[in-house]
Order: C-alpha cells, then sequence, then structure tokens
C-alpha cells in the first residue's frame, strides 16, 4: 500500500498541509530554492522555497511591487536570478532560455498583452502550436512538406477559438481586436502547444466584465485537462473564485500560503496591503477573521481524522 | 553623324560616371619617384637610404602603394592616373643618425600630369632619429612615441566622442551624422581661416584681416566651435526634437541621421573640392623634443588643449546642474522626468554640446592630419569603436574607450601595415560585443 | 529656348536603359536582401554593401585563385557571404538593434579597406580589382557578343545583354524564393519576432535561430548582386563597394515599400529612371552654359545624386515611410 500517494480528500491533495509559506506539496510541479534577484541594491525577489502543485490553479498575489512580474520572469527564462535553483518536473530548469521551456511544458502570457497585432489572429493561433515543420528553413522551402500538418494545426485552432468566441475575428488582424479579447487570443494561443504549466500574469487586466466570466470559466477547467495554472491576480473576487491555492508576496518574499480564507484572515498578509490603495482590499472584522481561522484549522483536523479513518479501513481491507 | 559621335561619348562619359566611383582609371604611365640620400657619418659620402618606407596616398586619402626604398634610396611607385597624391616617408625607417630636414612637409604634395613621372625631394640631416633601415626590432623610442600621438588621436577621438555617447544616452539615437558635425567644424575654421569674415560675407573680400585676408587659425577654430555648436542645436531643434515629439521611431530617426550625412557630405566635396589641404598658420613645424619622442608644436599645443576642455567636460558632467541633469537623464529617462528634469531642454544642450566638441575635434583633427571633405565618416567609425569600448551612453566611458583605441591604433602600426590601423578598430569593436557588450563602463540593461 | 536645346530623346534613351539595365538589377537584387533583413526580420544592416563585396570577391576568387568552375565559382560567392553574416550575426544579433547597424557599416568598410590594401594585393590585387575571372562565364553566353540586342532605341551589345539577363533571372528568383518563405510558418515566426520578441520567445521559437538564418539569407542574396555586376562588369573593384551604396539600396527599398514581395524591384527601377533623367538633364543643362560654371563645373553633376538620396532618405522616412507601394497600417518601423 504506498504511502506517496496525494491523498485528494478534496480533490488538490492539498486540503491537509499546513498553510505556511514554502511548504511543501504533494505533487509539486515547480520548486524554487533560495531565490534570489537584486537589482542594483533593491532586492526585487527573495524566495526562501516555494513549491507549486500539480494539476491546481494557484494565485499568486501582494501588493505593486511585491516583484511577481519578477519572479514570473526567472521562472520562465526571461530573467536570471543572482543566486537560486528551480526545477520542473524535477529537471532543473536553472539558465534555460524561455523558448526551451516554453517547449518543454511552461507557458506564460504577459501583463501587457502581447498578441501580435499584424499577423491575422488564426496566425497568432498557428504560432502557438510547436513542432512545426515548416518552420525549418529549409523545409519551408517546399509547401508540401508543410501544408498537411498546417491543416491540422489550423483545425485545432478553429476548435480553440471557437472555444474562446473568437471565431468570427479568425481572420482579422489581431490588432483589430478589443483588450479583453486580445487577452483571451494570448490565452488560447497559449493553449495551442497543450502545455503543462501555464502562467498567466494578470489575465484579467483591462478586460471588461462581461468578458471576464468568460475567462474566469476557461481558466477554471483548465485543471481538468491536466494544466496546471498559476497566475498573478490584484482582483480579489477573481483569486476568490478561481484558485485553490493562493500564495502571498510582499516585497520580494513569500509571506504566506493557503486557501483563500486562510490568507484573507493573515495579520501578515493585511500588514502588507495596508497603506497600499488598489481594487484588492481586504476588509477586515477581527472577529469574522478569527471564527474564520477556527473553521479553517477545525477543517483540517476533520479533514486529518477521515485520513486517518481511510487509512485504516485500507489496511484492514488487505487483510483479507 | 556628328550628333551620334556626340551621343557615344557622352553615354561613355555617362556609364563611366555612374558606373565608376571617384578614382580615376589607369592611363598609363603615372608615376613619383625619389631618390632619398644621406651624408653617410662614416665615410662622409652621400650614399641612398635603404628600407626607408613609403606611403603614397590619393586625394581620398585612400593609400596606392606602401614600399620601401632600394639599396641605392630610390623608390618608384606607380599610380593609377594623374592627380594629386600625398607621399609620407616613415621617419623611423631611415637609418641611425638621420632625420628628415622639414618633417613638416611629410606627407609632401605632389601634383602629378597624365603620363608624367613626378619628383619629389627628400632632405635629411643629421641628428637623433632613424631606428636603422626599417629592419630594426621595435624600440622603446618607437613605442613611446606611437603612444604619444595614440594619445592625442585617442583625446581627439574622445571630444567627438563624448558628444554621441550622450546623444546616445538621452535619446537613444546613434547619430550618423555625427562626422559630418566633425567635417563642418573643420571646413568652418578653413574657410575663416582663408577668408576671413569675407568667407560668408563676399563683399567682405577687400578688407584686412580677420575680414578679407583670413583670420587667424585660433579665432577661426572658436568660430568652428560656434558653428559646430549651431548645427546640433539646429538638428535638435528642427529635425530630431519635432520627430521625437511625432513620436517618430528611434529606427527612422536613425535613417534621417543617414540622409543627413549623404546630403552634407557630399555637399561639403561640392563646395571643398576632392583635395585634401592644410590650415593657413601652424602648418610648417618642426618637431621638438620631448624625451624620447619627437613632437610639434602644434600638437602639444592641441593635445593640452583637448585635455582641458575634457576636463572640463567631466567637471561640469560631475558638478553643473545641467552636467547632472544630462547624466540623469541618459541614465534613467523616466526617472529624471518625474524628478523634475526638463528633458528636452537637456536633450538639446546634449546636441549643442556635441556639436561644438565635434566641431573643436574636427579642427584639431585638421591640424594633425588634412583639411577634407570626407574625414568625418573616416574619424566616424573610430568614434564608434571608443564609445562600445567605453560603454555606449556614458560620458566618461566614451573618454576612456576613445584614448585606448587611439594608443592601441597607433601602436599596432608596429606590427600591423599602417593602411590598416582602423582595422584593429574594428576588430577590438566585435571583441567587446562578444565578451563584454556593455563596454567599460556601460549597464547590462542598456544592451540587449 | 533652353528647353528645346536639350536633347530630350537621348534623356529619354539613358532614362529607360538603365531602369531596365544591369544596375537596376543589381540593386534590386541587394535591396530583395535588405528587405529580408529589416522589412521582415528586423534586422538593421547598414553594411549591405559588405555583403555584396563578398559575393562578388567570393566568386572572382573561386575563378582566379582556385580555378572554380563558374557555378562552383558562384557557390563560393555564396558561401564568402554565408560567412561574413555568421561573422557578424554572432556577436551582435543578441543585442539591440543599433548594435547590428554600427558593426555592419563599420564591417563594410573595413572589407573594403582589406580588399584595396597592400597586403592583401597579391589575393584581392588592390585597387584595379580581379579582372581574369569573366572568360568562365562568357562561354555560357548564348548571346552573340557582336550582335545588338533590343527594341527600337533602347539596345545592348550581346554581352551585355547576357548580364541583364541573368540579373534580372536572378532577381526574379529571389523574389520567388522570398515569397515562398514568407508565407510559409519559416515566414510567421521571423514576422513574430520582428514585432515581438518576447513573444515568440514565450511561444518556444528560438528569436535568435531565426535572426541569423534571415541574416544569412538576405546577406547571400546581396552576395548574388556582387555577383551580378561583377559578371556585368567584368571586374570586381574594391571601390565600387562605398558606404553610401548601403544606402542607395536602402533608398530603394524604402521607395518601392519595406515588406512587400516586390517592392525592391519596382524602386530599383524607379530610382534608377529617376537619378538618371536628372543626372542626364543636369549634366546638359551644365554643358549647355543653363548652369553656370561658377556654380557646378560638368564634373560634379554626379555629386547631385548623393543629395539626392540623402534628402530622399530623410524625406520617406519622415514623410512617407511607406513608400509607393507599402501600406501605412504594416509599417515595420518601430522604436526598438
Amino acid at each position: 500500500m504506498p504511502d506517496e500517494a496525494p491523498i485528494l480528500v478534496d480533490g488538490t491533495g492539498l486540503g491537509t498541509i499546513a498553510n505556511e509559506p514554502g511548504v511543501a506539496k504533494p505533487d509539486p510541479i515547480v520548486v524554487v530554492d533560495k531565490m534570489r534577484r537584486a537589482f542594483g541594491g533593491i532586492v526585487a525577489v527573495n524566495v526562501d522555497h516555494l513549491e507549486i502543485q500539480r494539476g491546481v490553479i494557484t494565485g499568486l498575489i501582494g501588493p505593486n511591487g511585491a516583484g511577481k512580474t519578477t519572479f514570473f520572469n526567472l521562472l520562465t527564462g526571461f530573467d536570471s536570478p543572482n543566486t537560486g535553483h528551480a526545477e520542473f518536473n524535477g529537471a532543473s530548469i536553472d539558465g534555460t532560455s524561455p523558448h526551451t521551456l516554453a517547449r518543454r511544458g511552461m507557458v506564460r502570457t504577459f501583463q501587457l498583452t502581447k498578441s501580435l497585432t499584424r499577423l491575422s489572429v488564426m496566425e497568432n493561433m498557428k504560432l502557438g502550436s510547436q513542432k512545426q515543420g515548416g518552420e525549418v528553413f529549409w523545409r519551408a522551402l517546399v509547401p508540401p512538406l508543410w501544408l498537411t500538418q498546417d491543416r491540422e494545426i489550423e483545425k485545432r485552432a478553429d476548435v480553440l477559438l471557437e472555444r474562446f468566441k473568437l471565431s468570427h475575428m479568425r481572420d482579422e488582424y489581431a490588432g483589430t481586436l478589443s483588450g479583453g479579447q486580445r487577452k483571451l487570443l494570448e490565452m488560447a494561443r497559449a493553449l495551442m502547444s497543450s502545455p503543462e504549466v501555464i502562467m498567466l500574469d494578470e489575465p484579467m487586466a483591462g478586460v471588461n466584465p462581461a468578458l471576464t466570466q468568460d475567462l474566469l470559466e476557461h481558466v477554471k477547467g483548465l485543471p481538468d485537462e491536466g494544466v496546471t495554472v498559476v497566475f498573478v491576480e490584484h482582483d480579489m473576487d477573481v483569486v476568490r473564485d478561481i484558485s485553490d491555492w493562493v500564495v502571498v508576496m510582499a516585497e520580494g518574499s513569500i509571506i504566506a500560503e493557503g486557501s483563500h480564507s486562510t490568507i484573507t484572515a493573515n495579520r501578515d498578509v493585511i500588514d502588507a496591503y495596508l497603506g497600499t490603495h488598489h481594487d484588492a482590499p481586504i476588509d477586515f472584522d477581527e472577529e469574522a477573521a478569527r471564527i474564520t481561522e477556527d473553521e479553517a484549522a477545525a477543517a483540517r483536523e476533520i479533514a486529518r481524522d477521515e485520513e486517518i479513518v481511510q487509512k485504516i479501513e485500507e489496511a484492514g481491507d488487505d487483510d483479507d | 553623324m556628328r550628333r551620334r559621335v556626340l551621343h557615344m561619348a557622352l553615354v561613355t562619359v555617362a556609364s563611366m560616371a555612374i558606373l565608376l566611383p571617384a578614382t580615376a582609371t589607369a592611363q598609363g604611365g603615372e608615376s613619383v619617384t625619389s631618390t632619398i640620400l644621406y651624408d653617410d657619418a662614416e665615410s662622409g659620402e652621400r650614399i641612398g637610404a635603404p628600407g626607408v618606407l613609403v606611403t603614397v596616398t590619393d586625394e581620398n586619402g585612400e593609400i596606392v602603394s606602401e614600399t620601401e626604398t632600394d639599396d641605392a634610396g630610390v623608390f618608384l611607385v606607380e599610380l593609377p592616373g594623374p592627380g594629386i597624391y600625398s607621399v609620407t616617408i616613415d621617419p623611423a625607417t631611415l637609418p641611425e643618425g638621420v632625420v628628415l630636414r622639414n618633417p613638416d612637409r611629410n606627407p609632401a604634395v605632389v601634383t602629378v600630369e597624365a603620363g608624367q613621372q613626378a619628383r619629389t625631394i627628400v632632405a635629411t640631416g643629421s641628428g637623433e632619429g632613424g631606428g636603422g633601415g626599417g629592419e630594426s626590432g621595435i624600440t622603446l623610442r618607437q613605442v613611446s612615441q606611437l603612444t604619444v600621438e595614440g594619445l592625442k588621436l585617442g583625446l581627439f577621438i574622445a571630444m567627438m566622442a563624448i558628444g554621441l555617447s550622450l546623444i546616445f544616452g538621452t535619446t537613444g539615437l546613434v547619430n550618423f551624422a555625427h562626422g559630418e558635425m566633425i567635417g563642418w567644424g573643420m571646413l568652418i575654421a578653413y574657410l575663416f581661416n582663408f577668408y576671413g569674415l569675407a568667407g560668408a560675407f563676399g563683399f567682405l573680400q577687400s578688407w584686412p584681416a580677420p575680414f578679407g585676408e583670413g583670420m587667424n587659425l585660433i579665432l577661426a577654430a572658436l568660430l568652428a566651435i560656434l558653428g559646430g555648436a549651431a548645427m546640433g542645436w539646429s538638428f535638435d531643434r528642427f529635425v530630431f526634437g519635432p520627430l521625437r515629439k511625432r513620436g517618430a521611431g528611434l529606427i527612422s530617426q536613425m535613417v534621417v541621421t543617414i540622409g543627413i550625412s549623404l546630403v552634407l557630405r557630399y555637399f561639403y566635396l561640392f563646395g571643398f573640392g576632392g583635395t585634401p589641404r592644410f590650415f593657413k598658420d601652424f602648418t610648417a613645424q618642426s618637431a621638438i623634443k620631448l624625451g624620447i619622442v619627437d613632437i610639434t608644436p602644434k600638437d602639444l599645443v592641441t593635445g593640452f588643449l583637448s585635455i582641458i576642455v575634457l576636463v572640463g567636460v567631466g567637471l561640469f558632467l560631475i558638478y553643473a546642474r545641467m552636467g547632472k541633469a544630462m547624466r540623469a537623464v541618459a541614465d534613467n529617462r523616466d526617472l529624471a522626468e518625474s524628478s523634475g528634469i526638463d528633458v528636452q531642454r537637456v536633450i538639446r544642450f546634449v546636441w549643442t554640446l556635441g556639436g561644438a566638441l565635434a566641431g573643436l575635434g574636427g579642427v584639431f583633427l585638421g591640424l594633425a592630419e588634412q583639411v577634407s571633405w570626407n574625414i568625418g565618416f573616416r574619424t566616424l567609425l573610430l568614434v564608434f569603436a571608443g564609445v562600445i569600448l567605453g560603454g555606449l551612453g556614458t560620458a566618461f566611458g566614451a573618454l576612456v574607450g576613445s584614448v585606448i583605441v587611439g594608443i592601441g591604433i597607433q601602436v599596432s602600426t608596429l606590427f600591423v601595415p599602417t593602411e590598416l590601423k582602423n582595422v584593429g578598430a574594428l576588430v577590438v569593436l566585435i571583441l567587446v560585443l562578444i565578451v563584454r557588450p556593455q563596454g567599460i563602463l556601460g549597464t547590462k540593461e542598456r544592451v540587449g | 529656348m533652353i528647353l528645346a536645346a536639350i536633347d530630350w530623346g537621348f534623356i529619354f534613351d539613358q532614362t529607360i536603359t538603365q531602369a531596365i539595365g544591369l544596375n537596376a538589377a543589381v540593386y534590386a537584387i541587394a535591396a530583395i536582401g535588405l528587405n529580408v533583413h529589416f522589412g521582415y526580420a528586423g534586422l538593421l544592416n547598414f553594411g549591405q554593401v559588405g555583403f555584396v563585396a563578398m559575393g562578388a570577391y567570393g566568386m572572382g576568387l573561386s575563378i582566379t585563385l582556385w580555378n572554380l568552375h563558374p557555378l562552383l565559382a558562384v557557390v563560393g560567392g555564396m558561401v564568402f557571404a554565408a560567412f561574413f553574416a555568421l561573422f557578424l550575426g554572432v556577436p551582435t544579433l543578441r543585442l539591440r538593434a543599433d548594435y547590428l547597424a554600427i558593426v555592419t557599416i563599420a564591417a563594410a568598410e573595413i572589407v573594403r579597406l582589406l580588399a584595396r590594401s597592400t597586403a592583401m594585393r597579391d589575393i584581392t590585387r588592390g585597387a584595379e580589382g580581379l579582372n581574369e575571372f569573366i572568360g568562365p562565364f562568357r562561354e555560357y553566353n548564348p548571346f552573340n557578343p557582336s550582335l545588338v540586342y533590343g527594341i527600337g532605341v533602347i539596345d545592348f551589345r550581346g554581352t551585355e545583354f547576357f548580364a541583364i539577363v541573368i540579373g534580372w533571372v536572378v532577381a526574379f528568383l529571389a523574389v520567388l524564393v522570398v515569397w515562398l518563405l514568407m508565407r510559409s510558418p519559416w515566414g510567421r515566426v521571423v514576422k513574430a519576432i520582428r514585432e515581438d520578441e518576447d513573444a515568440a520567445l514565450a511561444l518556444g521559437k528560438n528569436a535568435y535561430y531565426y535572426k541569423m538564418q534571415a541574416l544569412i539569407l538576405g546577406g547571400v542574396i546581396g552576395g548574388f548582386a556582387g555577383m551580378v555586376d561583377a559578371i556585368g562588369k567584368a571586374t570586381v573593384q574594391p571601390d565600387f563597394f562605398v558606404a553610401p551604396l548601403t544606402f542607395f539600396f536602402w533608398l530603394v527599398l524604402i521607395l518601392g515599400g519595406v515588406g512587400k514581395v516586390w517592392s525592391p524591384i519596382a524602386g530599383a527601377v524607379i530610382y534608377w529612371g529617376l537619378i538618371t533623367f536628372v543626372q542626364n538633364l543636369g549634366r546638359q543643362l551644365v554643358d549647355e552654359g543653363v548652369v553656370p560654371t561658377s556654380v557646378m563645373d560638368p564634373s560634379q553633376v554626379d555629386q547631385i545624386r548623393f543629395w539626392i538620396v540623402g534628402a530622399a532618405l530623410a524625406l520617406l522616412m519622415v514623410f512617407r515611410p511607406q513608400g509607393i507601394f507599402g501600406s501605412k497600417e504594416e509599417m515595420a518601423l518601430d522604436a526598438r
């Protein structure tokens, strides 16, 4: 009877672990150790230890200037840390270039959308696909070598565009899309390569409320397809709605980790946000906060008890 | 019938003019020759100096030939065609104890008619000089001489480089027309040196100096500085300022600098002509000894002046309010703007200062070498090397890089043919970009 | 009257001849290469003339030094140009665009100085250049050298015609290759990189490799321009490859319209037509005394060309960067 199997009590495997910064995860897809990035005298990122659980949606929040985007850049190869070590699926990714990481299955989107405005929506989508024979110089000169594959890619793109409700814009220049549509496009494009991890940098920023719901549904559905999601957000409603786990950064370090309810009640988190005015105020009602804390602690105990009961039952079964 | 012949002639001339560049094609027969003799100390006889290095360059400064005198001290260089050529003797290759009697007639300018074998005279005297017939090893004297010359060249380059580097630092623009700002200063100085203020206003021709007959070079140089400043100011006021305001991209602006440089350079050719000339003053000077090196008074003076100017600029950058503002904008434009600095005014000032420095550098360069229409472009490549070596965007980097490039180039002539010494600058450029692209003093963030 | 004294027939003759002649073909090919560099890949190559020189010398030296067959000599020219691209690209493609501009302008000038130098005299024959390589090519000339080919007043001697035909065939082939590539997935990636390199990286494309490939492709095409020129003039002389020539190619490119497949050819034809017209008119005006010699003498008429090119470059960039046939929406000019 294997002891290491993740205990999926609430579906994420995260129900029973402590809500502390740097806590180990049952099945981490990304592990970060002692990562530090300083610009001149300013330390932008100083993460002691972080593990991202596979197959869940992790939200990365924190006040402006906390180092979230820098951290994203460090993880995805767009910047190099001064010191530190990171692993993706157990293999080191130190010093790996961004395009190699993308090919290994870690893709990202950008805070300021990078939809390629002078290319059509369909061309944008096709670019998302990897391992295209036609992208190799010599083969590109001989259309028969890549036309079939290109058409297959086009079909897949159409399916995705349909899902993201962008089919009608398929042949338009991406530059004619609205801000929200470009965000959708960037996400759809990122999914073309069937990535393992998708890192979304403020996916809701600048999107009008009507499209936000659509986007959220798409993101929520990703873990079901086996995609791990990490996203940076300021909108706490969004964070509450879709994250399975929340990581809080302030001044470059991780100050808290845990379920949404835990971190909203966390004193350190509240202190970090006080004094910065953003659309992510965390209301705190002292009593309500304490009650939430107690509830959370109680829930954890119950979960642990249920585990033990389950183990005993299974052990019992083996004897038969 | 005659018309057709005329047509054919015009077609031939037209195609030649369009298809072939400035230098004439070989007609055959033109050459320049001389015999270098000296008084042998031992025998008292007048004998030929062998192995003396002779370089012949054409009107555009391009090298036609590098050769050595034979055992009889004779050299003969065949020329591609009639025209005006410079013959340069390398004094280091004269025999021991032999010097040139008129070091300032070196290079000597020779006019060669069609089919003519022109003769030039090389007068020698005794003194300390030469290192042997070009066969001797590298002496300390040679190295020191070259280092001093390189330092001088480096200082001139530095004056021009600081402007370029600061323009880049504050606006992000690589100014490919910087060479023409150098040329502007040089030509303005020449104009006023020879024609005085009448150079600008023809009716003043008959008045005495400084109006009609030319003015002292020093005055002319001051006017050149003003002219350079005016050009720099105008560029920003009428071209690049408005372009920035319209949101024109840096690449467009760069191509505009290229266009301007072409127009200006060929306007210089049109007005000044293709033949390099000398200023009226300070050209005929004999070298004086300074320790183990020979240096002419004008080189000494211009060298000192450049040091003073550079130190002045450096102090300005460090202590003056505008100087600090310039460094701030070059370092981080947005930050500077949010601290209340009027960035557009700073940029205007940078262009003006850059133009003034380039103008002065042009005058010094004209004194050190010759006044010519395209010296700007040739120097521009060296300026680029200096700026990139030192760090594109920093003023002090430009200074350091330029001095190193200047010295490096001159000293390299010990191992590399003189005509190729500028190639070394490019090699440096490429190596720097591979090993440390931000240069000596630059910051990494600007670069990739 | 002045206008009557001018031989318009001759000017017209010259204009058409140059517009479809060897020079236009050479400039067109060089500009096609530049279009790959800048129009499609966003690379700022200010040293295209260096690639042209490399192609010409590579081909010439293959015959004078190594006695290769003409077709192999052409390959030799391509190899020289490709190596030049590698040499320039390795240090600069990871850096800002300006660095490539500076390095290319310096490198092209160095190529010329080296080719011209007395040190390399044994190989490159200095200022007189290579002149003995043309023989093997002439053997393939299907046109009779002593006959004249053409329509009406536009005519070319047999050897010249041969070179012109080769030139335009190469130009059209180059356009075909570029067209095929740019509508392929490879072209898609290159266009993406030009617009936003980070986005392309995030999608798993190795931007450095693509930029290098584009640099090599455009450079080899430039090399072909040099080879065509060498065949046409039967000589390779270093002083042809002067820095301003690069910017003539740039003008041709911008005039036609950056980023459009056919525009370099259109730009070259228009450029040569216009310049020839203006210069011939100018020369006649000076010859007839309309323009006094105190202002300009006949030998200076050719300098007009540089003023026109310089002014046109600056003005086009400011007021009509898309040139004649480019579209404003697809402008490839951004502030990087």
